[in-house]
């Protein structure tokens, strides 16, 4: 998984606009970057900024009109609706701020859906979601159902689905956007010690005291990057 | 994604809201069910007629005389001759008529057939006691008669009416012999009537020649080239008259009813099928609410990784499920609706494997028809508008 010479990401000239009654609105113009692994980065910007559709194309949710991404030296312009989805499953980890949790699935077995979709053997299956839910701290609550746990529970179960199929880039939406200060502290905490195992972290925010606890800090705003700090190149 | 996890996420699903999905499966449940008890009660009622009507005979065919102009029957003699015709066996004729019989206090009304010995073997109509109608019987229009069991029974009682005498409309008839039991045609009981000779029948009932006879072929594969033998030889007799004579053939007949009954069994099953397909509607309704509820489920699932195919088999397991579910229970309803049928009613129903398969057959074809416009739906979703949707 670790290939420092070449990026995780590497964003050229991408581009993005939606018509709207007749007029071309224009999201992301000419954004250019690179991410490493291991590298713990947020990307930060008022609402409007075109940061959440910034954060559909790198999550492979949607192709940007321009420009070229590269995830892991794949050209995701290129790829079929289904390998999208492969791609998605193996190189993705999604957190989400509404945690995103199946309600009638219990909390294991929303860490094993990306698994099954994997096509895993039941085994190997059980070894990585209870190593997951026991990294998050939850491997006592893991047959409870979403509604069963706290806020902070539901998205520490998140980020167990989103590390169960260890894949390179943790791409995270707001993830303390519906927590009260103190959870969103102790999960961002968990975030940092994701990265500290070598997890690559990418947070999506508008809120500059989470931001500040990033190495790296990619400020947008008007669809361009008008600062991008820490940078290691 | 394998086949087993679909299931087990359909599984999930339905569980997860049980009345949503019993009432969702009522529609296949009453289609089915409603398939199986009515084609069971019509084809159980077709094999009940088919079983009366082979009971006739099917090597046999029945000459009616309606006769043109003064000459309005046959005389026994050309009756008789009939039986020199190729390829026919036996012939009875029989006039037929009613007379009040009496004995000691007891008077009732009861139907006299007037036969040949022939008559025996021609309608398997044979003796427990005493004797048959025999030639010498006719050739001496002997005064005697073969009774039925239940005329025997309310003369006679528990007696032996071999060898008593009864009144017919004030003649006396000497009973020979005793019918054996054969119960009810699709016409009449063929209990409660007495048997005299032809020739005795003709001057008694003042019923000269005759109008009915029945013919039996020497083999059943010949009975149409009988028929028209028949229909050749009265044809000259009645100078090619219209509407002077009938052949009536209970396999002609058994070929009718059956296709009549098919129908009635088709029509039947149609209309059930039609509430089939009302539930298969239902279904794709509940599926398609189904899918705009889940569709920000459906878009965590694509988010991390589930390709369109996947979401496409879970949702078709599902309305398969749905339906096949509901067909079982519909086959469980179907054969205790039947049972209780016939058991309480008239009807005889008899539940035939072949229109379980096909009802079953056609409610998870139902399921997957049905099932196919939500599941595509579900499957062509985009991921980031399925995950804005609340």
């Amino acid at each position: 998984m670790i290939s420092t010479s070449l990026p995780l990401i590497e964003v050229q000239g991408l581009g993005h606009g939606y018509v709207m009654a007749g007029e071309l609105m224009t999201v992301l113009h000419e954004v250019t970057f690179k991410i490493y692994h291991g590298e713990f980065v947020a990307i930060i910007g008022p609402s409007g900024s075109g940061k959440s559709t910034l954060m559909n194309m790198l999550g492979c949710l949607d192709v940007a009109n321009d420009g070229t991404y590269l995830l892991d030296g794949q050209n995701v312009r290129e790829l079929s609706d289904n390998k999208l989805a492969t791609i998605r499953n193996e190189k993705i980890g999604f957190i989400f701020q509404q945690f995103n949790l199946l309600p009638k699935l219990s909390a294991y077995e929303n860490v094993e859906l990306p698994l099954i979709y994997r096509n895993l053997p039941h085994k190997e299956r059980k070894k990585a979601v209870e190593e997951s839910l026991r990294i998050v701290g939850l491997e006592s609550r893991m047959h409870h159902r979403p509604s069963e746990l706290s806020g902070g529970q539901q998205q520490r179960v998140a980020i167990a689905r989103a590390i169960a199929g260890s894949p390179p880039l943790l791409l995270a939406d707001e993830p303390t956007g519906a927590l009260d200060s103190k959870t969103g502290i102790e999960v961002m905490e968990k975030m940092k010690e994701l990265n500290a195992l070598g997890h690559t972290i990418l947070i999506i925010t508008h809120d500059l005291s989470i931001a500040e606890q990033a190495k790296r800090v990619i400020r947008i705003q008007d669809g361009k990057i008008v600062e991008d700090r820490g940078s290691q190149e | 994604m394998n086949l087993l996890q679909s299931m087990k996420m359909a599984w999930k699903s339905i569980s997860g809201s049980k009345v949503r999905a019993f009432l969702t499966m009522l529609g296949i449940i009453i289609g089915v069910s409603s398939v199986i008890t009515l084609v069971s009660a019509g084809q159980g009622t077709t094999s009940q007629i088919t079983a009366q009507l082979e009971g006739l005979g099917t090597d046999l065919l029945t000459v009616s005389i309606m006769g043109r102009g003064s000459s309005s029957s046959l005389t026994l003699e050309e009756a008789i001759d009939l039986a020199d015709l190729e390829g026919v066996a036996n012939v009875s004729p029989v006039i037929s008529g009613s007379v009040t019989a009496k004995k000691g206090t007891t008077n009732d009304s009861l139907s006299v057939e007037g036969i040949t010995p022939s008559y025996e073997e021609v309608q398997d109509f044979h003796i427990q006691a005493g004797r048959y109608i025999v030639d010498l019987d006719n050739s001496f229009r002997m005064k005697v008669a073969l009774i039925g069991t239940e005329a025997a029974a309310t003369f006679f009682g528990t007696e032996n009416p071999v060898n008593q005498t009864l009144q017919l409309n004030g003649v006396s008839f000497k009973i020979v012999g005793l019918l054996e039991s054969k119960g009810s045609s699709l016409t009449a009981s063929n209990d409660n009537k007495l048997l005299i000779p032809i020739s005795t029948a003709e001057r008694f009932l003042r019923s000269p020649g005759v109008r009915s006879i029945t013919v039996q072929v020497e083999d059943t594969n010949q009975i149409d080239r009988v028929k028209s033998q028949l229909e050749a030889a009265l044809d000259k007799k009645f100078l090619n008259a219209d509407n002077a004579y009938n052949i009536f053939n209970s396999q002609e007949m058994l070929d009718t009813l059956n296709s009549t009954t098919q129908m009635l069994s088709l029509a039947l099953g149609g209309i059930a099928g039609i509430s089939l397909l009302v539930g298969g509607i239902g279904i794709m309704n509940i599926m398609l609410v189904s899918v705009s509820e889940r569709t920000r489920e459906i878009g965590v699932r694509k988010a991390i990784g589930a390709k369109q195919r996947d979401i496409l088999t879970q949702f078709l397991v599902e309305s398969i499920a749905l339906s096949g579910f509901g067909g079982l229970v519909g086959i469980g309803l179907g054969y205790g609706a039947s049972a209780l049928i016939g058991q309480y009613s008239e009807l005889s129903t008899s539940v035939s494997a072949p229109v379980v398969a096909f009802s079953f057959g056609f409610s998870l074809f139902i399921g997957v028809v049905f099932g196919m416009i939500p599941a595509y739906k579900a499957a062509k979703l985009r991921p980031i508008y399925a995950l804005r949707t609340d």
